[in-house]
């Protein structure tokens, strides 16, 4: 299927057109299914989004919403013969999802790599976190264990790591949690990758070393000129650092569009609750906006219609039903910005403003 | 790590202390409560033809005319520095460590444990290492290939290793190898230093039938550790990482999901070197186990101590190298 | 194969011809071609004879030995196998059937030269005998030999003590390792190194048989060290030891310090013998079967799970059943009542189906129905039978009749004793318990072990009395194969002890005790002989004993086996001394 068929058949346009050149990552209708002995898991079902160089993407949703497969399935990490992964993913002008695994294998880490959640286990416990690095930049690099080790001192001095040259030899288990991330971090970086996937990198940290984390990655892309993808399932890392946002909901985007777009006329229920559930901390907790209610979709079976019908408080609102039978498209609803929702633009602008915007 | 390892060597000592007493006790206070008195076990000792002089005889030489504690401390001095005894014209001095001259054959007992050890100790690493090798590579391709025919037939073939009972394997084996289809001519146990392929031929279906019930285990364990194992995050990372799948499975995978095989590797194998006795009767070997057998149907005290001691001694050792071991794979518990 | 063969018969034919001229065909003699002989073929002729030097004889025993120290042990199969490397002053003739029971000399010129009154008996010790180590073997080492083992029970306690109980101040000598004096026991003269004289305190004719027993095999003083002898044996036979692992194994070569021109009984063919120890019992079996070794050294036949594969079918006629020399039978403790009364121990008699007692026992193989105490196999054997029964099933009528004239016409209630590790004893006893409950004999079984059978409970007077032990299992072999060596452990009052006693039955009677003491001091063998069957005959009278069965083994003589034949003299198994091997 041709790019120009996709279009034809609905599929939205790149996310930005004006450098479409420039578009490093470009996901086209990713679908990855799970096998499993309950049923037919539709963990990603026809994700599509576009990541330039130097840009930042941020994925937004709740665990289980199908942020994480997307970034493993971009990485081609879906080995099990349980997962079915289709569609595409153009990375620099190559195609992976059809590519040989071996290929797809030597991308991984250079041109693309990826920061963990949860670097404590993510990092294996048995090995120093300089051989760790070491190995990641050996891998790709043909050089001698010496000249890899002073990279990764290289590597955790600029990470921030104190003692460099020392630290090189400690196991993850005896560094604190801060400076485990920026050893993950150091060691995602040490082969200089195009495109970097931090999937939810400050989330087992303290606040004020997220900031620092986070200031750490937006110096390191200006420093690399990386397309970036943050994964999160908080807004709030990813207001100051993304260039764009996609919200995604059970396994499907509900709306993307330029960052500042998304946070300042977001046109989905389900964004203005992750809004609502953003720490601010310029207001009172009893202030704020009641979050989303209910649990995330099984994604076996997800909801007919708009698959966040059970959770709308609007789902009334479109008439005859429609919300719980027809499962709604992306449609533009501003300057590359696009939402999946029944209601009607003029509904959703008054929700927004009248009921929404000033809670928060 | 010196103090450490002190500290678990002297610990091993006061253990095997702890065990010398118990059989001790157990030797002489379990058959005094069957009514057994030191009369009757001299009497045995003379045999068919005993007569009250004998019997005294053998009483007083043997020392069980002495009171229980003055026996034991002898039994401990004795190792610590030897002892003489007089089982004929001369009295002959025993080096330490002696464990003391056997109640019914009189032959010193330390110089049938060396040479039984060996035998026994052949017999447990060279099935070792069959199990490790033919365990471990069935684990982990059952892991890999989880749920694929591979994994089942290999499963099934496990769960019949586990539950076949070793003196059937063994007796097959023999039936089958030695006389049926005559491959072996013997099953016997030459010593490595007189010639390592004989030693390993004519070991070859003891191994092989300790090694199917061990195997059979060290699949399932392997299997077990590999699969969550491969599903930790840091697999996921190493895979990130760009790292070629072999290299993940077996730097990544399988180093973490080995550590609790060295346990349980290390206690199986301290424990079978001394207790396989029943691969040793299946195949006539003569090993610690099965003289440790023989030896309790003696009622042999100096036979009996030894053997558990040594055995006792194999276990202790095996665990401290675990120890050792486990610290040197996972640099966690060094420091903890 | 073909080559061994023909070899084997052109041997046999050798060896037919041989036997012929020297002892008038005392043995029916096999076919001409030693590997086809027939089943029992060994029992009265040597199987696949042959005068071929060389190869190697392989036994396999499933347990260790007592000793083979040749002062240590008092097993049968150590006895005989032990002549390999020992030479005693007489021993048995290495030849089959009834032959083998004849005592010929060995390291002695010739038998035993006796007194008069049986008590002093002397012997010429044959010139030239040397140890493995060159040295000349004199009276003096075989005098030590005796010492050794039956008076330093500290050291060496498992050999029987019979030079102890008839040598003149036995009871006063204190052993060569406690009583340093050189001229050492007083009653045992060597006025030469190649005469040796010992004085009895009684008379005793069996004395050469006493002679046969291993103790008298040379030891030199300076090479004893005890108990631990065993692990260095200096050998006085064709054969030494190369090689020796406690309770494992040995080997034995060729000793070149052995000259042939000394030794008329020993052939001494195979140039080397291996002796394996602890080899699980089927394996034995499976080895024998399958032609790996050439005997089980424990010659008391092969497993029951074996029975069957060599029973019948080609192999049956590779199988020799003999007579083990021990007779199964019942005591009837003439002390517990109402078996003090002879009817009611006649009723017993006939009550009893002995077949089913065999049958109970392992059938045919196993054994024969027994109706006398001495087993057809030792010197002395008489065939009688006091109290037949048809087809030795039992005698209904005739027990009944038995128990009115004992007062008990509807029966008693007693106890029967048997070893509870020895399932055979168990079942007999089943099959006596049932045949007892025909003619209203009940009886309780009470089961033993046998570690302690004699030394506890059985061999205990005082416990059997207390609880009225009537009936107990027992077993009995000679130690060595006359009447006398068989009767007078069991039968002799003497032989009651407080415990530890064979003589079960508490059996004290007066002209028994005599006819034993007087027929052992008649040095007219042939007459002597016939007293122990008169005994068993007397024995018998009182009803004390219910022989049983007449045991037996069944032995498996291998192809490459060769010159095989059963030894009466040793329990009916194979004799080592002749046995060689093609391979």
């Amino acid at each position: 299927m041709s790019k120009l068929e996709k279009a034809a058949l609905g599929e939205p346009a790149p996310l930005a057109q004006s450098d479409a050149d420039d578009v490093f990552l470009s996901v086209r209708d990713l679908r990855i299914h799970f096998d499993t002995d309950d049923g037919l898991v539709k963990s990603v079902d026809g994700v599509s989004f576009d990541v330039a160089r130097g840009r930042t993407l941020g994925i937004v949703g709740e665990s289980g919403s199908g942020k994480s497969v997307t970034s493993l399935g971009v990485m081609g990490l879906h080995r099990s013969a349980r997962a079915k992964v289709s569609g595409e993913v153009w990375l620099d002008g190559q195609e992976l999802i059809g590519a040989h695994p071996d290929e797809v294998r030597r991308l991984r880490g250079r041109k693309m790599a990826m920061i963990f959640q949860d670097p404590l286990s993510a990092m294996h416990p048995y090995y120093t976190v300089g051989h760790q690095i070491v190995e990641a930049y050996r891998v790709h690099h043909d050089v001698s264990k010496k000249i890899a080790k002073q990279r990764a001192v290289e590597m955790l001095d600029r990470v921030g790591i104190p003692e460099p040259g020392k630290r090189v030899d400690s196991y993850p288990h005896e560094f604190s949690g801060g400076m485990r991330q920026r050893a993950m971090i150091a060691m995602a970086l040490v082969n200089n990758p195009e495109l970097l996937i931090a999937d939810e990198p400050t989330t087992a940290l303290d606040v004020t070393v997220q900031a620092q984390i986070l200031d750490l990655i937006r110096d390191l892309q200006k420093e690399f000129g990386s397309a970036v993808i943050m994964i999160t399932h908080d807004l709030g890392v990813v207001a100051e650092m993304a260039d764009d946002l996609l919200v995604m909901y059970g396994g499907r985007c509900v709306e993307r569009g330029p960052a500042e777009a998304v946070f300042s006329e977001p046109r989905h229920p389900y964004t203005w609750g992750l809004l609502g559930s953003m720490p601010r901390l310029d207001r009172d907790e009893t202030d704020r906006l009641i979050p989303v209610k209910g649990q995330p979709p099984s994604l076996i079976n997800l909801p007919p219609g708009c698959a966040f019908n059970p959770r709308c408080p609007y789902a009334d609102i479109p008439k005859d039903d429609v919300t719980r039978t027809v499962r709604p498209e992306l449609t533009e609803v501003g300057s590359r910005h696009w939402a999946a929702c029944h209601m009607s633009q003029e509904q959703r602008e008054r929700i927004w403003t009248e009921e929404i915007a000033p809670k928060l | 790590m010196a103090a450490y390892i002190i500290r678990r060597v002297f610990g091993a000592v006061l253990l095997l202390l702890v065990v010398s007493a118990v059989t001790f006790a157990i030797f002489f206070l379990v058959p005094r409560l069957g009514g057994q008195t030191a009369d009757q076990l001299a009497t045995q000792y003379v045999g068919k033809d005993a007569n009250p002089e004998s019997v005294a005889a053998i009483k007083k030489n043997l020392g069980l005319d002495q009171p229980l504690y003055v026996q034991y401390w002898d039994f401990i001095k004795a190792i610590v520095a030897g002892a003489d005894y007089k089982f004929g014209p001369d009295a002959t001095h025993c080096d330490a460590p002696c464990f003391g001259y056997s109640f019914k054959s009189h032959v010193e007992v330390w110089p049938q444990l060396t040479e039984r050890i060996p035998v026994s100790f052949s017999l447990a690493i060279g099935a070792a290492v069959i199990w490790v090798i033919s365990g471990v590579t069935t684990g982990v391709i059952s892991a890999l290939r989880k749920g694929k025919p591979v994994d089942r037939i290999a499963m099934i073939i496990a769960l019949a290793g586990v539950s076949l009972p070793i003196f059937f394997t063994g007796q097959v084996l023999n039936a089958l190898f030695v006389y049926e289809v005559p491959i072996w001519e013997s099953v016997e146990y030459i010593p490595f230093t007189e010639s390592p392929v004989d030693w390993a031929w004519h070991l070859m279906l003891p191994w092989i039938s300790l090694a199917f019930l061990f195997s059979a285990l060290y699949a399932r364990l392997t299997r077990a550790g590999m699969l969550e194992t491969m599903s930790e995050d840091y697999i996921r990372t190493a895979r990130a990482k760009g790292l070629k799948e072999s290299t993940v499975v077996t730097k990544h995978g399988l180093r973490s999901a080995l550590t609790p095989i060295v346990t349980i590797f290390g206690m199986d194998f301290g424990l079978l070197v001394g207790t396989a006795v029943l691969t040793e009767t299946v195949f006539s070997l003569q090993g610690i186990g099965a003289y440790a057998v023989q030896s309790i149907k003696d009622n042999d005290l100096p036979i009996v101590m030894g053997v558990t001691l040594v055995a006792a001694f194999f276990i202790v050792f095996c665990n401290l190298v675990v120890d050792l071991v486990y610290a040197a794979i996972d640099p966690r518990v060094r420091y903890s | 194969m073909k080559t061994r063969r023909v070899t084997a018969g052109v041997a046999s034919v050798l060896a037919l011809s041989l036997g012929a001229a020297a002892c008038g065909g005392g043995g029916k003699d096999d076919d001409g071609n030693g590997g086809n002989a027939k089943k029992d073929a060994a029992l009265t002729s040597i199987v696949n004879a042959s005068d071929k030097k060389g190869g190697t004889v392989t036994y396999q025993h499933s347990d260790v030995p007592d000793s083979l120290d040749p002062g240590n042990s008092y097993y049968g199969w150590v006895m005989n196998f032990s002549r390999l490397y020992g030479r005693t002053l007489t021993t048995f003739k290495p030849a089959a059937g009834k032959e083998g029971l004849e005592v010929v000399p060995d390291l002695a010129e010739s038998l035993g030269k006796p007194s008069p009154d049986a008590k002093t008996w002397t012997y010429k010790l044959r010139k030239g005998v040397k140890f493995e180590d060159g040295t000349p073997v004199t009276s003096k080492d075989v005098k030590y030999a005796i010492e050794r083992s039956n008076f330093a029970p500290e050291a060496l306690s498992n050999g029987p003590t019979y030079f102890k109980a008839f040598l003149e101040g036995g009871d006063k000598y204190k052993g060569p390792y406690k009583d340093k004096s050189p001229e050492g026991i007083k009653s045992i003269e060597t006025p030469d190194d190649h005469t040796i004289v010992f004085h009895l305190n009684q008379p005793f004719a069996d004395f050469d048989y006493l002679a046969t027993f291993s103790q008298t095999a040379p030891v030199p003083r300076a090479k004893d060290d005890g108990a631990k002898y065993v692990q260095h044996i200096v050998s006085s036979g064709p054969y030494k030891f190369q090689s020796y692992q406690e309770g494992r194994s040995a080997t034995l070569v060729r000793n070149p310090e052995w000259d042939p021109k000394t030794d008329p009984i020993r052939k001494a063919l195979p140039d080397k013998v291996e002796i394996k120890f602890k080899v699980n019992p089927v394996t034995v079996d499976n080895n024998l079967l399958s032609d790996k070794i050439t005997a089980d050294a424990a010659g008391t036949g092969v497993q029951p799970q074996t029975q069957p594969k060599v029973l019948s079918g080609k192999l049956a006629k590779q199988t020799d059943i003999s007579y083990a020399g021990a007779t199964q039978y019942l005591a009837l403790n003439v002390h517990v009542k109402p078996f003090d009364n002879i009817h009611c121990r006649k009723a017993v008699q006939y009550a009893i189906d002995k077949q089913s007692v065999v049958d109970a026992m392992g059938g045919a193989p196993k054994g024969d129905v027994a109706t006398t105490l001495l087993p057809p196999t030792v010197n002395g054997y008489t065939k009688f039978d006091t109290y037949a029964t048809p087809g030795n099933k039992g005698d209904v009528d005739k027990a009944k009749d038995e128990l009115k004239q004992c007062g008990k016409p509807n029966g008693f209630t007693t106890n029967l004793t048997a070893r509870s590790d020895r399932p055979a004893e168990v079942a007999a006893a089943t099959a006596i318990q049932n045949a007892l409950k025909k003619v209203g004999i009940q009886a309780e079984i009470k089961q033993f072990p046998s570690g302690k059978y004699f030394s506890n409970f059985a061999g205990v007077p005082s416990y059997v009395h207390k609880h009225k032990l009537g009936m107990m299992s027992m077993a009995w072999g000679a130690d060595w194969p006359t009447g006398y060596g068989f009767l007078d452990q069991i039968v002799n009052g003497a032989a009651i002890k407080p415990s530890g006693g064979n003589n079960l039955m508490e059996l004290d009677d007066p002209k028994i005790n005599k006819a034993l003491k007087e027929g052992i001091a008649n040095t007219d063998e042939a007459e002597r002989t016939k007293t122990w069957g008169e005994i068993d005959k007397m024995v018998m009278d009182t009803a004390t004993v219910v022989p049983l069965v007449y045991r037996k083994n069944l032995l498996f003589r291998p192809e490459s086996a060769a010159n095989v034949t059963v030894t009466q003299a040793y329990l009916g198994m194979y004799d080592y001394v002749l046995m060689s091997s093609a391979k």
